[in-house]
């Protein structure tokens, strides 16, 4: 399919770039190493009960993905290469590769900061594949809605603050189904216990993914 | 003249003077929550509103995506800015109320929860447009964005209720599908849903005109 | 035959008018230049022409033999140099080549490629970043991209900008070439570059 085949073309690309400029790399890895430690050293050698890990996560998540899952787009509009990729292709494919280039990169951080995150601050995990579970699918929505917004804010001014400020009310179903199902997964709750949320993170994902592809030609025609 | 055509207007305020009256002497104490209960009058029909204005906001919001005509802009953002008011006094009138009931302005119950989401979703709303140069372009972002938050707020309505527990009196129209209102309470209740809605549409009106004059004015000057 | 017709083209920039009811037909073997003062609006119509924007009244149609041809077809077709087109910095220009190429349906061609930074006076500079170009040279491979697929539609807006005298050369050969069969549009205020337009559009006169 072109679709797809485009879509893969312009990922490729997008990892390319961001191996040469390590922009986005840098600033989502470091942001959650800072973040993390900056809790390890404050908490010191308390032990924090599943209430606090729980959200104390999802922060780190969704402001790491915050400080670097724009870039994916606005590098395009400050290069002045959006336009560029306008004539060539059409803009679904834009927004799949984009995705999926996004996709890989907050994986990509939480192979590398969950362990951490589980050394660092003593946490025993109570159903380690449901929390993995959780996590995974919690990523798949919020690398899905900071594309999108990504996307709109890309093409505005004050682009950093304005990126935090439009995605968190679209993030909270997510952030709140994640919260609650990473909680119960810590205390050893089972897949049974954690299915509510688990179908809140998938269907709002699909929703906001299908959203996307209507709306994005939208966002990226001027 | 200018009476014949403006007499529903002397006739709200006769309206609202006589809710404002009926509210405190005619409708009598309800069952189990006092005289603190009165708020009702003023807090649900405003709380109500806000909720309208947010979707008429994104209908005409999608109108525009359709039909890039000016004016479903216009509609959008004017709505969106009274909305906004009532959303402010929605939060208010509760909050005060929460106070008296429950000790404290506030607790983060699910309804404070929603109408603070809506809150946010607005602000970050204005912070979009104001952050966009170009009009159409403005237009259109904004307009996404709306939709995108439209679709996300009843996944919130599903999920925080089986997160937080609620201590709000049931709504209006409560799961058994009954009624709890005193006949006369319930009087007073929908004519100040009424004067409300009616008020409601005079400020958007005023709010739209102001806004296309001012597009004419800005055209004579070019 | 291809063609490209514009019919009843106005624009708007925040409620101003920047021109309006601008018609025009250019098909294969022709050419179709654009000319005005600073702020008349010849770049936002090339823009519109090639569809980066939408007018706010009036169409484009590209067709083929009378008969409209799809969005994909035109990626396929059209070539375009212009200020704001920029190319990845951060690639080298043979990854530039490769992803333009790919991204058209078209197979990467080592030989083409060093065929056309030749022809440009880029030679052996194929594995180098763009960023280590000078702005001229970024000119030039700006040219090496958008002829890599042969266009039907070439479309430039300043040709010459930042160019030495050769690479203005090279750029008047490549007009001259392209408008023989296929169809060339660009907007300038160069008298020497204007007398390649066979059909003039005087925008703001």
């Amino acid at each position: 399919m072109l679709l797809v085949r485009n879509a893969y073309i312009i990922f490729l690309k997008d990892f390319h770039l961001e191996f040469r400029s390590r922009y986005a790399l840098n600033a989502i890895f470091l942001f959650a190493i800072t973040t993390l430690t900056a809790i390890s050293f404050s908490i010191g050698p308390l032990r924090l009960k599943s209430e606090i890990l729980s959200p104390l996560l999802w922060i780190i998540l969704f402001f790491s993905a915050m400080s670097g899952l724009s870039h994916i787009f606005v590098r395009e509009e400050e290069q002045q290469t959006a336009d560029t990729l306008r004539l060539v292709t059409s803009a679904n494919a834009v927004f799949l590769g984009k995705w999926i280039f996004n996709m890989v990169l907050l994986f990509s951080l939480e192979l590398f900061i969950l362990p951490i995150y589980l050394a660092m601050l003593g946490v025993s995990v109570g159903n380690f594949r449901v929390f993995l579970f959780i996590i995974l699918l919690g990523s798949f929505g919020l690398a899905s809605v900071a594309t999108l917004i990504a996307a709109i804010i890309s093409q505005a001014s004050a682009k950093g603050a304005l990126f935090a400020v439009l995605s968190f009310p679209i993030s909270l179903p997510l952030l709140i189904s994640g919260i609650h199902g990473t909680r119960l997964a810590l205390d050893g709750g089972t897949l049974a216990e954690c299915l509510p949320d688990l179908q809140i993170l998938f269907s709002f994902s699909i929703v906001i993914i299908t959203l996307s592809l209507l709306l994005f030609e939208f966002i990226w025609r001027k | 003249m200018g009476l014949n055509r403006n007499w529903w207007k002397y006739f709200l305020g006769l309206w609202m003077l006589l809710i404002i009256l009926g509210a405190f002497l005619y409708a009598p104490p309800a069952k189990g929550l006092g005289e603190t209960a009165r708020i009702l009058f003023f807090h649900v029909p405003v709380a109500w509103l806000a909720t309208l204005a947010f979707l008429i906001s994104a209908l005409a919001s999608m109108q525009y995506l359709r039909r890039p005509e000016k004016k479903y802009d216009i509609w959008a953002s004017s709505s969106a800015q009274i909305g906004l008011i009532f959303a402010l006094l929605a939060t208010v009138t509760g909050s005060i109320w929460a106070k008296k009931i429950w000790q404290s302005y506030w607790n983060w119950d699910p309804r404070e929860t929603s109408i603070f989401i809506l809150l946010l979703i607005y602000a970050a709303y204005f912070a979009l447009r104001s952050a966009v140069d170009i009009d159409e372009q403005k237009a259109k972002l904004a307009a996404v964005y709306s939709i995108i938050a439209f679709i996300t707020v009843p996944f919130l309505v599903i999920i925080i209720p089986r997160v937080y527990e609620s201590l709000h009196p049931d709504p209006l129209i409560n799961p058994e599908g009954k009624i709890k209102m005193d006949g006369r309470m319930l009087q007073i209740f929908l004519g100040s849903l009424f004067g409300f809605t009616l008020l409601f549409y005079w400020m958007l009106r005023l709010k739209i005109d102001t806004a296309r004059t001012k597009l004419v004015v800005d055209n004579l000057d070019k | 035959m291809w063609q490209i017709t514009g019919s009843d083209i106005s624009q708007k920039f925040n409620q101003r008018l920047i021109f309006e009811n601008i018609s025009f037909e250019v098909a294969s073997g022709h050419s179709l230049v654009l000319t005005g003062a600073n702020g008349s609006g010849k770049t936002t119509l090339v823009r519109i022409v090639c569809q980066l924007n939408r007018p706010y009244k009036g169409q484009i149609r590209f067709t083929r033999d009378q008969k409209n041809i799809s969005d994909q077809e035109i990626y396929a077709r059209m070539g375009l140099v212009g200020p704001y087109l920029q190319l990845y910095n951060y690639l080298t220009a043979f990854e530039n080549y490769s992803f333009f190429a790919r991204i058209r349906g078209l197979a990467v061609d080592n030989s083409q490629l060093k065929r056309l930074m030749e022809r440009m006076g880029l030679r052996g500079r194929e594995l180098d970043e763009l960023r280590t170009f000078s702005s001229g040279m970024l000119q030039r491979m700006k040219y090496v991209i958008a002829l890599l697929h042969q266009p039907e539609f070439l479309i430039l807006d300043e040709p010459t900008a930042n160019l030495d005298e050769a690479g203005a050369a090279l750029v008047y050969e490549i007009m001259q070439e392209q408008k023989k069969d296929r169809i060339l549009i660009f907007a300038t205020n160069e008298p020497a570059e204007v007398k390649f337009g066979e059909i003039k559009i005087a925008l703001g006169a």
